[in-house]
């Protein structure tokens, strides 16, 4: 293997490092079922010292305790609904990563998309206002003014030939 | 003045508005899901004497204050002093739920900074917590007389927080029915 051969793919080495970082327990399941509602519920639900990251991503020491909640829940048998009640119980909606569709959260779901129609209806009134105006709102000049502008006019080509 | 110039004005000011308010909100905070309802019942080994417990249960009939701490914990020595004198003051009864920590580091610094509690329930592996709603500490909570949890302090109490808010609650609570 040439040098730069072993440079690179120590370089990859290096920079995959944050993939084999991601929360690993040792949890032993009875079925790939089983995994895969682990692996689910850890995505839907948040960490609530790393509060941008889901209990799957984050190694903070209490979403490792919450992983091994689950963990425990979907051994004993708890279905997904039961083992979400629990959390929120206890934590509250803000333990859902995904906001729940309630009366009280309303405006956050729909909140971006009125802005997005209020924004486009005021795009639509702003453009016909546009072009719906004359297109010539100079006023009529009066006859001294006139003068004042020929007589500006000719000064000017006058110094623009010489 | 026209009117259509008056609603980027009134736009600005409503921001503004929600902006007072907004900022001044701290939006790490969770606030509990808890407050009113039962305290979560739970009975562990006393940090001091571990062939004793102590649990929710003991508490039934007073008005008392629980508070969530750790050795490890830095924020937990802010608040510290505050509640040894108020352990010393005996305004209200404080017991100690020592999370996820080593009973012998958990015994050293309670010699070393004062011990405000009537007794400490070793939470080793930090269930009771999770029971709680614990997510951070420092936390405090304020159980009344029926066990039903009536306020929970999320980080140090301040000496604000208990002037203002925690003492007249406790007050509050005494004057109700056990």
């Amino acid at each position: 293997m040439s040098q730069a051969m072993r440079g690179f793919l120590l370089v990859l080495a290096v920079v995959s490092l944050p993939l084999w970082a991601a929360a690993i327990d040792p949890y032993v399941f009875d079925n790939p079922e089983q995994e895969a509602r682990f692996k689910a519920l850890s995505a839907e639900l948040r960490c609530l010292v790393c509060q941008n990251q889901s209990i799957g991503d984050s190694n903070a020491e209490l979403a490792q305790d919450l992983r091994r909640e689950i963990y425990g829940m979907i051994k004993t048998g708890l279905s997904d609904k039961e083992i979400v009640d629990f959390m929120v119980d206890r934590y509250g909606d803000f333990v859902l990563y995904r906001p729940p569709v309630k009366s009280s959260t309303m405006l956050l779901w729909l909140g971006p998309f009125v802005m997005v129609v209020v924004g486009l209806i005021a795009l639509v009134v702003y453009i016909r206002r546009r072009t719906q105006e004359p297109k010539t709102q100079e006023a009529e000049l009066s006859a001294e003014e006139r003068a004042r502008f020929e007589a500006l006019v000719q000064t000017e080509n006058k110094q623009a030939d010489s | 003045m026209k009117a259509r110039f008056l609603i980027p004005l009134v736009a600005f000011l409503a921001l503004l508005g929600l902006f007072y308010v907004g900022l001044g909100l701290n939006p790490r905070e969770v606030p509990s899901p808890l407050i009113d309802k039962a305290a979560p019942q739970f009975n562990l080994a006393q940090l001091h004497e571990p062939e004793k417990t102590i649990g929710t249960a003991d508490f039934r009939g007073q008005v008392v204050m629980l508070n969530v701490w750790a050795s490890w914990c830095v924020a937990c020595r802010q608040e510290h002093p505050l509640l040894v004198e108020i352990s010393k003051r005996n305004e209200v009864p404080i017991y100690g739920l020592n999370y996820k920590d080593e009973p012998a580091d958990a015994k050293n610094w309670l010699d070393r900074l004062g011990n405000p509690y009537l007794v400490s329930a070793a939470d080793r592996d930090g269930r009771v917590g999770i029971d709680w709603g614990v997510y951070g500490v420092p936390e405090t909570f304020v159980v009344d007389k029926k066990g039903v949890i009536r306020y929970k302090q999320i980080g140090p109490i301040t000496l604000d927080a208990w002037n203002n808010k925690i003492k007249p609650l406790v007050e509050q609570l005494r004057q109700e029915q056990g």
